[in-house]
């Protein structure tokens, strides 16, 4: 059991008000060094499993647990560190602040994860390497993030979320605003990097035609039940 | 780093985030402008008599006499009579003494008899003695010294003749004894700059011929004749005092209240200012408050335009508390990002207040005898300014608060 990265069991979680919206996850794994595919059509209750997963909501039954770790017991706070410890999150665009540069987007976890800035040794070494892995072109660091193609900024978001190896790498739909070409090459460098690093990934998404590439594809409506009371 | 990206994203919404500075700049340097002023005019007030220890007059109210005999503001409601006057003049304690008798005018100024000593004891400014910008202290019985706003306005050269009206505001002039200009005085920013000054024995010479506020009828006296009599003065309206050693002053000043043979009244003119500022400080207040007001109009319109940029704001939001930033994270970038407003508007305001100081420094001295020392800021100034800052990190707590909220509801996912 130790080598689970992610376990969900028994979870229930109903969102407070809002047209009463209610997921329940019997059972989710996620191995270390495993990539799993988790398909769902949007209102399949994927954002509000990554919420839970990502520790930004509380499960109302069950237990989550990230890297061996009960999120249960955790405040708030200790959640949201706990999140910038372990998990590194990519959305689906819009993933850097506009305003920073490359560099402060990639490290900007590491403000919030003293431990992981431990891991990550060289920060800024890092930083420059794992933007030289990513085919990004060099000396991009003082760059402002919204200078970026929008290919470009996908992969710092990568970058971010694998600086310091977190063992979880939860990407929500990280092709969907790549044309086909972009997105091979993207999944191409993503799945490079996490076998690198031997970092576990969980990717949301509604293409199926992305599954061939994961050790697992798992539906949302075959773990989870989904109850949406009348409005 | 935070603190980099807080100023990274301020410099992103470089026109509004201006604008704001901008807001905050102007109500500061208004602010710190009518302290300035307000200052600046006490200081002017207290600048207009310096050195004169006590000032002795017929008993009535310390700010009445303090403004009649000063700032030739009022008049007096008695005089004093000259054998009150010299035996406080012949007090041991008594340094000098200088007698003042007002209630003539020439034209829209008036007219204050005194004597030489008026020359060299009146002091304004923190020590500065009148001087002549052109001719001489007067010397004949009919010369006058006028002051610079006399000689201004009147357009008056030296040996121009002047002729007393009897009285303030008043149409029967004493126009058989004219008088000759003989001294135009420097600039002081004082009510002396809207006097003229003649001999106590001058304003005894030119109601020779009167008697209970009317001419007497018949003949006028000549000249001549006038020269020739004891022009010893029956009263004085007022009279400056400085003393030997200031610990005399309060002795002498009771001795004077308690003088037995007629009710007088001696004050300290410092004291008798802190009076009148009591009474003029409800108006001083009330000018203060407006532009406090100004201030936390800025303050309102920031928090105004933070609130705006929230909804635009809630996807960098989510990628912060993605990172693993607390919602406390959220709230005190915002508060950060205010205080970093607040304090560019704040020190933009004083460096407005020391380029406007620069421009009106020459003008409000010459218009209003106003004079604004350009200094280091004060302590006080600096109390204003980091009140500023403060305040806007409150205001600023009103949207920080609701993006607090916000990112707590939204988590990492925003829901568009």
């Amino acid at each position: 059991m130790t080598d689970l990265v992610l376990e969900l069991s028994d979870v229930r979680y109903k969102w407070p008000g809002r047209g009463a919206f209610s997921l329940a996850v019997p059972r989710l794994c996620v191995s270390q060094g495993e990539t799993v595919l988790l398909l769902g059509e949007s209102g399949s209750g994927k954002s509000t499993l990554l919420s839970l997963i990502c520790g930004t909501v509380l499960p109302d039954q069950g237990d989550l647990h990230v890297a061996g770790c009960s999120l249960k017991g955790l405040s708030g706070a200790a959640r949201d560190r706990f999140r910038a410890e372990q998990i590194g999150v990519i959305f689906q665009q819009f993933n850097l602040l506009p305003f920073g540069t490359v560099s402060d987007n990639i490290l900007l976890p590491l403000r919030f994860a003293p431990r992981r800035r431990k891991r990550a040794g060289n920060a800024g070494a890092a930083a420059e390497k794992l933007c030289s892995d990513l085919g990004l072109p060099p000396g991009l660091g003082r760059t402002k993030a919204n200078t970026l193609s929008v290919g470009q900024q996908q992969r710092v978001a990568v970058a971010r979320a694998l600086i310091g190896q977190p063992p979880l790498i939860i990407a929500d739909e990280p092709t969907s605003a790549l044309d086909a070409n972009s997105q091979a090459a993207f999944m191409d460098l993503l799945f490079q990097q996490v076998a690198h690093y031997g970092t576990s990934l969980l990717m949301v998404s509604h293409d199926a035609r992305l599954g061939d590439r994961f050790d697992r594809v798992v539906h949302m409506d075959e773990i989870a039940q989904v109850e949406r009371a009348a409005a | 780093m935070i603190m980099r990206l807080a100023l990274a994203s301020l410099l992103a919404r470089a026109l509004t985030v201006a604008m704001t500075i901008l807001a905050i700049a102007l109500s500061v340097a208004l602010f710190l402008g009518v302290e300035k002023v307000r200052t600046g005019a006490k200081a002017s007030f207290a600048d207009t008599i310096s050195g004169t220890d006590l000032i002795v007059g017929a008993r009535s109210g310390s700010v009445q006499l303090l403004l009649y005999s000063v700032f030739r503001i009022g008049n007096a409601t008695n005089n004093v009579t000259w054998e009150s006057y010299q035996d406080i003049a012949a007090r041991p304690d008594v340094d000098w003494i200088v007698p003042i008798s007002l209630g003539d005018s020439h034209r829209q100024f008036r007219v204050m008899g005194t004597t030489r000593a008026f020359f060299e004891h009146y002091k304004y400014r923190q020590g500065r003695s009148l001087d002549v910008s052109a001719g001489d202290i007067p010397d004949d019985l009919f010369d006058a010294a006028i002051g610079a706003d006399v000689a201004a306005t009147l357009s008056y050269e030296i040996d121009d003749p002047i002729i007393v009206a009897h009285g303030l505001a008043s149409f029967t002039e004493h126009k058989d004894q004219p008088f000759r200009v003989s001294g135009i005085l420097e600039k002081t920013g004082t009510p002396v700059d809207r006097t003229v000054i003649v001999s106590l024995e001058a304003i005894e010479a030119i109601h020779v011929d009167w008697q209970g506020g009317a001419q007497k009828p018949g003949q006028p006296t000549p000249v001549e004749a006038i020269r020739a009599m004891d022009l010893t003065p029956r009263a004085i309206t007022a009279a400056l005092i400085g003393v030997e050693s200031p610990l005399q002053t309060f002795a002498l000043q009771r001795a004077i209240n308690e003088y037995p043979q007629e009710p007088l009244l001696a004050i300290l003119p410092g004291v008798a200012l802190q009076e009148l500022w009591g009474i003029v400080g409800i108006a001083e207040t009330a000018l203060l408050a407006v532009s406090a007001m100004v201030v936390i109009t800025a303050l309102i319109g920031m928090m105004a335009t933070i609130f705006s940029s929230l909804s635009e704001r809630r996807r960098e939001m989510a990628i912060f508390r993605a990172m693993g930033a607390r919602p406390v994270t959220i709230l005190a970038l915002l508060v950060l990002e205010a205080m970093v407003m607040a304090a560019v508007g704040a020190l933009l305001g004083l460096a407005l207040l020391y380029i406007g100081l620069m421009v009106a420094q020459p003008l409000a001295d010459s218009a209003f005898g106003l004079w604004l020392p350009i200094e280091a800021p004060t302590l006080r100034e600096f109390q204003v300014l980091i009140t500023v800052v403060f305040a806007g990190a409150i205001v600023s707590l009103v949207p920080a608060l609701r993006a607090y909220r916000m990112s707590v509801a939204d988590g990492m996912m925003v829901r568009t």
